[in-house]
């Protein structure tokens, strides 16, 4: 392990791909994004990378697909709008089965929206975002630290199911500087063996990068086979922290910035004996739903925390045991809670727990 | 005697094109290109959408698909990636000129290393007939089919021109294959485009002016004469830019 530094969540992410052996970046600046734009820049001439600023986010999509298909690991970066103009190529990358990272330092939306920090994209990471049945891997970090550790993941598990994994973060936590203890860089040369990329066909049969089979039937079993991949995903890649859930009869559930600021509020309510505790989302898709399957019947009452109007608590209305209470708190357009308010949403919801 | 053989770089599927389509020409002369200069084993091709997106069936080659339009951007990821591979895209005039313009026009700017074939047949082939900027003014198709007016939908595009004005040190030639002297002169432009690419040079872009008898509504002969009548007096043929040193 390294030495402990001093960086922010932009940077953190860049560094961490560069050792987890990304040498490709392609993107287009936006706020509040471009610190990692800049970081790339910077960085990857040093390691003989290349940075490529595109003319628009779908060139810089369709770029980290040429490069994928190259058999390169590769990343991209965005905010919510811009996410939105590279679903076109993320569709394509997850029906050519193609590996890449792509980072969403979520602004908030809709539309041009403002660049205050949003979890408003957890519907657009989360639901596959562009056409057709498909799923992208989202992760979504907490700290610097995490930004700088699930990047560092991302490009494993990107390259393990040949598929695109998501970053989704927000301005938050891409623009506050935490200490960091960053991976060891990864031995290029040990990278994974990638048969199927696009090398040119010497000596060997063609390969062929395809998001479009030629017949119905082909496209039919195409979708079951990523239908299977994702089962699998779903089965093997949830991650999940929970936080005072020993004794917990009320729990909160949040992800990314909203956790952090709910983390405090939780500490404020247990030092006051309140039996309260939290599930923190680490994978936002597959979504942890094992964390909720055979909950003690004691928990009943679920408070989803989010920095939108209400999209993870469609996952957490899935996810926990039948008769369960679920309530949300949150807003949209780049509001943020603060630990006063969750703390007194749990007062609320603890004075008011026998009768519910 | 000489057997008319398909080139080594090509496959032996069925040309999946319509009876009297250019395509499977445009196709065949790259494929002759490749087999002359030896690049079978070094050459990726990209295949947008479109009648183009079937040329991956014709191809012993490494391809990959593109979304619409965006064959320019995977070109670059895959070039950047791979600096000493021969790319190319092969693209309709609808793909590189109305929704893939900016990729297209962007790629030549930066002078990216790479080969774009754009087949102009001034109509959107795959989806039926609808206009495409190329269309001529007064051309029937399905979304104008009173003729295309300048005063609704503006002028015929120069690609040709267009890239050899914004794209330094470029190869940029516009070229038939409407009869076999046309032919002959549409391999030579795509052997020098595939020769600037070689030599590191520049952007190289050749545009390919291709009948299209379904969607002109026209036999085979009467499109090879419209092209020789209509197209080439608005599109006219030759190079628009020549690297140096090439």
């Amino acid at each position: 392990m390294g030495e402990k530094l001093l960086m922010t969540g932009n940077e953190a992410c860049g560094e961490a791909a560069i050792r987890a052996g990304c040498r490709f970046f392609f993107a287009y600046p936006i706020t509040p994004q471009n610190e990692l734009l800049e970081y790339m820049a910077r960085r990857l001439p040093e390691v003989n990378g290349v940075f490529l600023q595109s003319e628009s986010e779908l060139a810089a999509i369709s770029m980290v697909y040429g490069a994928s298909a190259a058999g390169k690991r590769v990343m991209t970066a965005s905010s919510a709008c811009g996410i939105a103009l590279m679903q076109e190529g993320i569709s394509y990358l997850a029906a050519s089965q193609l590996p890449c990272v792509i980072v969403d330092v979520t602004r908030a939306g809709p539309g041009l929206g403002r660049i205050a920090p949003s979890q408003s994209d957890y519907r657009q990471a989360t639901r596959g975002g562009g056409d057709g049945d498909y799923n992208v891997i989202v992760l979504g970090p907490a700290s610097v630290q995490e930004m700088a550790d699930l990047t560092f993941l991302a490009f494993d598990l990107a390259d393990k199911y040949r598929n695109p994994v998501m970053i989704l973060a927000d301005g938050m936590l891409g623009q506050m500087m935490e200490p960091v203890i960053l991976p060891d860089p990864l031995n290029l040369d040990k990278l994974p063996m990638k048969p199927w990329a696009l090398t040119g066909a010497k000596n060997r049969r063609r390969n062929l990068i395809l998001a479009a089979p030629y017949t119905d039937e082909e496209l039919i079993a195409l979708n079951e086979e990523l239908n299977r991949k994702y089962r699998a995903i779903k089965a093997r890649e949830q991650l999940w922290e929970n936080i005072y859930m020993e004794d917990a009869e009320i729990v909160v559930v949040a992800f990314g910035t909203s956790s952090r600021i709910a983390t405090e509020a939780v500490e404020n309510a247990r030092r006051e004996g309140i039996k309260v505790g939290m599930i923190r989302p680490v994978s936002l898709w597959p979504f942890p739903e094992k964390a909720f399957k055979g909950m003690d019947t004691s928990v009943k009452v679920y408070l989803v925390v989010e920095m939108n109007n209400g999209q993870m608590i469609e996952d957490v209305l899935l996810s926990v045991p039948d008769k369960s209470i679920v309530y949300h708190v949150g807003k949209g357009g780049g509001w943020r809670p603060t630990p006063r308010l969750i703390y007194e949403e749990i007062i609320k919801l603890w004075r008011r727990r026998l009768t519910i | 005697m000489k057997r008319f053989t398909r080139p080594r770089s090509m496959t032996d599927e069925m040309v999946p094109y319509c009876p009297g389509c250019g395509h499977g020409i445009a196709i065949r002369l790259i494929g002759e290109a490749i087999d002359e200069l030896g690049i079978q084993g070094e050459t990726i091709g990209i295949a947008p959408v479109g009648c183009a997106v079937r040329s991956w069936r014709l191809y012993r080659i490494d391809m990959m698909q593109a979304p619409h339009g965006r064959g320019p951007a995977v070109a670059t990821g895959l070039k950047r990636a791979l600096p000493e591979k021969i790319i190319f895209s092969y693209q309709g005039d609808g793909d590189s000129a109305a929704i893939g313009l900016a990729e297209l026009i962007h790629a030549a700017l930066r002078c990216e290393k790479i080969t774009v074939f754009m087949v102009n047949n001034a109509i959107y082939g795959a989806t039926g007939g609808q206009m495409a900027p190329t269309t001529l003014i007064g051309q029937y198709s399905t979304s104008y089919p009173e003729g295309r007016d300048p005063g609704l939908v503006g002028y015929p595009v120069k690609m040709a021109e267009l890239i050899a004005n914004v794209s330094r040190n470029s190869y940029s030639a516009r070229v038939a294959v409407n009869n076999a002297k046309n032919v002959l002169s549409a391999k030579k432009a795509i052997v020098k485009a595939f020769r600037t690419q070689l030599n590191k040079l520049g952007f190289s872009f050749v545009e390919i002016l291709s009948p299209c008898p379904t969607g002109w509504k026209m036999t085979p002969v009467e499109s090879l004469n419209w092209i020789e009548k209509e197209m080439i007096p608005e599109y006219p043929l030759g190079e628009y830019s020549t690297p140096k040193n090439l």
